[in-house]
């Protein structure tokens, strides 16, 4: 047998192809599951509208930034149900991973010959850009519903709802590898999503939660969704929020490193746990 | 199918697929036990082996969903391991499990397809529609897959697979769930294309019936290899009249020292 070098190799122009493929197919997916837009849209707003509304005249929200004067609980609310859409996204997308994984479309992916890195970043960046198609139309429904940041805060949003929508991805791309069935998503909701968007400064602010309990309020603050909030929050008002940057820049490397070392063909789980996709 | 993506010279004795040596184990349980066997170019390899055999582990290591840590896979000479988007490039896979996206057309599922090989938009669509019309499918480009029958859809995958005009095609239980008709549509696709484009078939399945006299048969149980070699030569160490009765033989251990 001869050995032959790897000579073929992969340019620019296919690396870029093979992404806008996988973001592509992403995006038409999700519009043609109308059912899961109108689900995605009607989540946030149910809580805007009713949830909100409710809470207005209970829960007064004092002035903090990035806020300078004071704001209906519908307008500090809103980052959170924004934070809320990213959130739901990225763990229907680990549902769909999961689903792939068992139908077998996930090693159409995964057999490709891009590196496995470039696979995983490029099929997130695709949810991220599902996420935010979600993300923008709520917004849009909620500036008719008295939540009016300024004009430019659309703008500056963007990157904060790109990195929390990258963290949360690779957040939820760790955990479709490390589940192992359909059947366990219930199990996500109940010890992921649920203790991530109530533990966190969604619907109330931290100082409130740290007068009720302050041992809430540290597992709050170590919450990566409470700063991808807060980022969002800040900046929509066209502010940085420099720790919770820095936070959940962190945590995105952490848990982009992590999913990429679990679906890593001579390192990763997959192998160990015999995930032939099929029988034997 | 016309211009293939990317491919460097190659020797014409380089097989299409070779596994020298390869085991595999999950945790204590020994799946694959120094498995070899090639598929050379314009062959059609049947392997033979009950449920449970490691022919899906074995499909597993080869497509590299994870890593071979004993032995050595080459594809078109490429070392998976080593190389692996070389050997990539030279692969088209079939899974057991149907794999394609029920909400998009035809044609955005093998479009989909050809980006993940590389293959720009406009290029995609034209090499989707030429594969399309291979398997007679051309006039359903645009419909969505959910409206196709099981063999229907599979003919869609062995398009899908041959889209970046690959020298090792690897089909893995592929006419699970069809019916008779369907079943016999797929293997005459493939055994055509096996004689048309050189390409290296292995062909996994559990059913004696699909094995012609022709084929080259390796015979794996248990996740070692117990036969390989031509059906006549099968019949004749088995010592057995028909295919039915040598599979049965072979598996029921009886001649594991034999082959």
């Amino acid at each position: 047998m001869t050995a032959y070098a790897a000579s073929s190799r992969l340019d620019t122009s296919s690396y870029i192809a093979c992404f806008n493929g996988i973001v592509w197919r992403e995006v038409l997916r999700f519009l043609h599951q109308r059912e899961r837009f109108l689900s995605a849209l009607v989540r946030p707003l149910v809580w805007l509208f009713i949830f909100a509304a409710g809470f207005r005249q209970v829960l007064g929200v004092s002035i903090i930034p990035p806020y300078q004067t004071y704001v209906l609980y519908e307008v500090f609310v809103t980052p959170g149900l924004v934070g809320m859409v990213l959130l739901f996204n990225a763990m229907q997308s680990s549902l769909s991973m999961v689903y792939d994984r068992e139908t077998g479309a996930m090693r159409t992916l995964l057999v490709s010959p891009f590196p496995r890195s470039f696979l995983l970043i490029s099929k997130l960046l695709g949810g991220v850009a599902v996420a935010l198609l979600q993300a923008y139309a709520f917004l849009l429904i909620a500036y008719f519903w008295e939540v009016e940041p300024p004009l430019i805060g659309y703008a500056t949003v963007l990157p904060a709802l790109v990195l929390s929508g990258l963290m949360l991805g690779a957040l939820a791309l760790l955990m479709s590898s490390v589940i192992k069935q359909l059947e366990n998503f219930a199990g996500v909701m109940n010890f992921v999503i649920f203790p991530m968007f109530f533990a966190s400064s969604a619907l109330y602010p931290l100082w409130r939660i740290k007068e009720s309990s302050p041992l809430l309020y540290e597992i709050c603050r170590m919450n990566p969704f409470t700063h991808a909030v807060e980022l969002i929050r800040f900046a929509l008002y066209g502010q940085i929020a420099q720790t919770s940057l820095a936070i959940v820049l962190g945590f995105t490397t952490f848990f982009l490193a992590a999913a990429i070392y679990a679906y890593n063909p001579s390192k990763g789980l997959l192998g160990r746990r015999g995930e032939a996709g099929g029988g034997r | 199918m016309t211009t293939p993506v990317a491919r460097c010279p190659v020797e014409e004795s380089v097989n299409a697929l070779q596994v020298r040596g390869v085991s595999h184990s999950f945790g204590s349980s020994r799946v694959l036990a120094d498995v070899s066997l090639s598929v050379p170019r314009g062959a059609f390899v049947v392997l033979l082996g009950p449920n449970g055999a490691g022919k899906s582990t074995l499909f597993a290591l080869v497509t590299r969903l994870y890593d071979n840590v004993s032995g050595e896979i080459r594809i078109l000479g490429r070392d998976v391991r080593r190389h692996p988007t070389a050997a990539l490039q030279q692969l088209g896979v079939v899974f057991q499990s149907r794999s394609l996206d029920n909400d998009l057309s035809l044609l955005q599922n093998l479009t989909y397809h050809a980006a993940l090989q590389g293959i720009g938009r406009r290029d995609g669509h034209r090499r989707a529609i030429e594969a399309l019309e291979q398997v007679g499918l051309a006039d359903r480009a645009r419909e969505k897959v959910r409206a196709l029958s099981g063999g229907q859809a599979r003919r869609v995958e062995i398009a899908r697979a041959l889209l970046h005009d690959p020298a090792c095609l690897l089909l893995d239980e592929a006419t699970v769930g069809l019916d008779v008709a369907s079943r016999e549509s797929v293997l005459t696709i493939i055994r055509k294309l096996v004689r048309e484009r050189d390409v290296g078939v292995l062909w996994a399945t559990h059913l004696v019936d699909e094995v012609a006299v022709n084929d080259h048969v390796v015979l794996l149980h248990k996740g070692q290899v117990r036969f390989a070699g031509s059906v006549p030569n099968l019949l004749e160490v088995a010592q057995a009249s028909t295919l039915r009765t040598a599979f049965m033989r072979v598996t029921d251990n009886t001649l594991a020292e034999a082959a």
